[in-house]
């Protein structure tokens, strides 16, 4: 096989050629500023507002809820700093899990050392959150809650609705925010059903490009900027619009969108299929996560996101003897240079050293073929044994 | 306020008709190591370089001067003409940068330019008396321990004042001393010994061993980063990457994992001799310091150092840790150093290495190992880069590339 194989599309995506286009038309012709009077400017202004209506859209929300930002890093700094800064007269308690992207954790441990007390969720053996932990977190004085969709390494769905709902019901002030970077445009999202009132997507997770995001944030919260300018994105987001990324974020979105279901529905066969096969072929492989096919047809566990430790061999070896063959993965943990700095939720979910050292995700996209899984399985067994030799750990 | 650099380089332990030699590579180094931030004029004169106008970037220069192997010391200094007014003018300046707050100084003259006509003292007496009556602050004069000196050379054509003495590194100019070959790992200690290498003028090729997959593209770019940093010193340097996979491969097969390490570093050790004999590097350089990991005890070098006939300098042998570390900040490879991507000599560590091998069980333990022929594939599958400070200038395979002298 010539070509790449590429299996790392949780970290980043392939542009669609579609997307690719639109973007450079835009920088093209349409380079004008949307703040501007003239008719180039309004042109322009028309344009972020229909990508701005395209997202809306399929979350079924309002288009002047969504806030268009540099990426998911930044909408979730926005949506916690943005209400914290905004309510914290109501109180000073915050409610995390353990499992979230660093954007939403430093943001935290920061808001810790200017005097917030934040409670930090644990999560089970395959990374769910208890719903009865989190009803018992929630106090009159926590003004926000945020949880994460798909855990980002290993998968794992939490139910967004059932915790939207415990939320409200016990303190219908506390604001939820939900960081929704994983699963956006790949499984169905209603923040007003769920009961969520700001929620993180990003445009390159999803054939769009890097640099581009938004959160969606319900009409009727306030959000104290974190940039401050000329007042766009109305006053909440200042800066002159990224506009070959929005319209690019609006155009991903609109193409990720069209054969979900069915797409959903062959990823779930095929993720099944392939931890099948893999267990006859390396039987004491450990799938990180909810792993039966009961979780993936029962939508506990991504059908795109596939964590595997190999116990005795080290993740990044095995990464870079992948890449020899065109195929490309990536690590449970960075390596450093006398050890290894593992990744904060395979250690929550209770992973041992060995598990640790030795993780790698497979993550797919709704292009991802089976002649693609098929040729990992030809070479992941060999390499396995091959490094285990070596390393004999 | 400065408008040249005076660059001083001693007696580069120089020999009559040597002299000259050193005196051209240390310009050209000089000229290298500042080509980033432009064309300068250098000129020699009376056993002194003289950088002309450098206004602006004299902080900038003067720092990396001072890591040039060859100079001794610099000082930015001021060019007035011939006139005793614009003198006491200059010195006035120049006291008042050196010393902001007031305190002691004194006055020293040389006077190469016999037709000038006042002589050195008194010129000292006239240009103290200006600096007392006009200086603002508390000013003394002392002239067995001041807290600063001014000095006033007087030229056939113009009068140079100074006060700032840097060191330099002294030593010998890089390309004086024939070739070495440093084992670059990409750790903190191995730079550093290549630079002393220079320090003492000898010309650096550096050998990185890369072993992927059980290293990273990422390790590779990183000893990159600290060949173009240490080829700010000699302008140019080599970087072989070594083709270590197959050798790792077999050592981990068919070696006793205790002696993995040893065994890695005598092929090592034998990979690069090969090396340095095919490009004429006389020695070669590592990063060892006694002690500080298992290869490097005294038994660890003697059963690695006994596959190796070409002497193995080790600048470092007497160090610790903390002070190869600052040598490392100095030179400016710490930073790149600390990066966290593993080397081959990482990777590889096993639970319990052995610390005092001995050399029949290392050579017991080769029994199973095709050391030639691991030896020869290794280097036909080897790497040549030439190194700039800019970066990558070219690359050989060196199967093709025979020599290509620098």
């Amino acid at each position: 096989m010539e070509e790449v194989v590429y299996l790392d599309n949780s970290a980043t995506t392939r542009v669609a050629p579609e997307v690719i286009d639109a973007m450079v038309k835009m920088m093209e012709k349409d380079y004008g500023n949307p703040s501007s009077l003239h008719r180039m400017g309004i042109t322009v202004e028309k344009k972020i507002n229909k990508a701005r209506e395209q997202i809306a859209k399929i979350l079924g929300v309002k288009p002047k809820e969504i806030i268009f930002t540099s990426g998911g890093t930044e909408a979730n700094n926005l949506a916690i700093r943005g209400v914290v800064y905004q309510y914290n007269k109501r109180g000073r308690h915050l409610i995390t899990t353990r499992i979230e992207h660093p954007s939403v954790l430093n943001t935290f441990q920061r808001l810790e050392e200017e005097g917030f007390e934040v409670t930090y969720l644990p999560v089970d053996r395959e990374g769910f959150i208890s719903i009865e932990e989190l009803k018992s977190a929630i106090t009159p004085e926590t003004i926000l809650v945020s949880i994460m969709h798909v855990n980002n390494e290993i998968g794992t769905i939490q139910p967004i609705q059932k915790m939207g709902e415990v939320i409200k019901e016990i303190n219908p002030r506390t604001i939820f925010h939900v960081d929704a970077v994983q699963s956006f445009g790949k499984l169905s999202l209603n923040p007003i059903q769920m009961k969520v009132d700001l929620l993180t997507i990003s445009g390159h997770k999803i054939h769009g490009p890097k640099g581009i995001g938004a959160l969606y944030c319900n009409e009727k919260i306030n959000l104290k900027p974190l940039v401050e300018g000329g007042g766009q994105e109305w006053n909440i987001r200042s800066g002159t619009e990224n506009v070959p990324g929005i319209i690019g974020l609006g155009l991903a979105s609109q193409l990720i969108v069209k054969e979900r279901e069915a797409n959903v529905e062959r990823l779930k066969d095929l993720k099944g299929w392939f931890l099948k096969e893999l267990k006859k072929l390396i039987p004491d492989v450990k799938i990180n996560g909810p792993e039966s096919v009961e979780d993936i047809k029962e939508g506990k566990s991504a059908p795109y996101i596939i964590n595997l430790s190999f116990p005795g061999l080290k993740g990044e070896v095995l990464l870079h003897a992948l890449e020899d063959f065109n195929i490309y993965v990536s690590t449970g943990s960075a390596c450093h240079s006398r050890k290894s700095a593992p990744s904060h939720v395979l250690q929550a979910i209770g992973l041992n050293q060995r598990e640790l050292e030795s993780a790698i995700r497979i993550s797919l996209s709704f292009h991802t073929q089976k002649e693609e899984l098929e040729y990992l399985l030809e070479h992941l067994p060999d390499l396995v044994v091959e490094l285990r030799n070596l390393m004999q750990r | 306020m400065y408008t040249d650099i005076l660059i001083r380089y001693g007696e580069i332990g120089l020999k009559g008709k040597n002299r000259k030699t050193f005196e051209k590579i240390l310009v050209r180094n000089i000229k290298e190591c500042l080509r980033d931030l432009g064309q300068f004029n250098v000129e020699r004169t009376y056993g002194r370089i003289y950088l002309r106008q450098v206004d602006g970037l004299i902080d900038q220069i003067v720092e990396r001067l001072a890591r040039v192997p060859g100079i001794v010391s610099l000082s930015p200094v001021v060019k007035t003409g011939l006139d005793m007014e614009e003198i006491k003018e200059m010195a006035l300046r120049v006291l008042e940068d050196a010393l902001p707050d007031g305190g002691t100084f004194k006055v020293e003259t040389k006077r190469a330019n016999k037709n000038f006509p006042l002589i050195s003292p008194e010129i000292n007496r006239q240009v103290s008396a200006h600096l007392l009556i006009n200086f603002s602050k508390e000013l003394k004069v002392d002239v067995h321990n001041p807290d600063t000196v001014v000095f006033v050379e007087v030229r056939s054509e113009h009068v140079y004042l100074y006060s700032k003495v840097i060191d330099g590194p002294g030593g010998l100019p890089v390309g004086s001393s024939g070739r070495g070959l440093l084992l670059l790992s990409g750790g903190i200690d191995s730079p550093v010994a290549g630079w002393l290498g220079m320090k003492r003028g000898v010309i650096i090729d550096a050998l990185h061993f890369y072993s992927f997959p059980f290293t990273s593209e990422r390790s590779k770019e990183k000893v990159i980063e600290l060949a173009k940093v240490l080829a700010r010193y000699s302008g140019k340097m080599r970087l072989f990457i070594g083709y270590f996979t197959n050798i790792q491969k077999a050592i981990g097969l068919k070696c006793p994992e205790r002696l993995h390490i040893t065994i890695m570093r005598r092929m090592m050790f034998r990979m690069a001799t090969e090396i340095a004999h095919r490009y004429n590097a006389k020695v070669l350089f590592t990063g060892e310091s006694i002690g500080q990991v298992a290869s490097q005890t005294l038994e660890s070098m003697e059963v690695i150092n006994a596959v190796t006939n070409i002497p193995v300098l080790r600048p470092l042998i007497t160090m610790d840790k903390t002070e190869i570390m600052d040598l490392a900040r100095k030179i400016g490879t710490y930073e790149i150093s600390i990066q966290p991507y593993e080397d081959c000599c990482t990777v590889f560590v096993p639970d319990a290495p052995a610390t005092r091998p001995r050399l029949k069980d290392a050579e017991a333990a080769e029994k199973d190992l095709m050391i030639d022929q691991l030896i020869k594939e290794a280097i036909e599958r080897s790497t040549v880069l030439i190194i700039t400070p800019d970066g990558v200038e070219a690359e050989y395979s060196l199967a093709e590339e025979q020599g290509v002298m620098l």
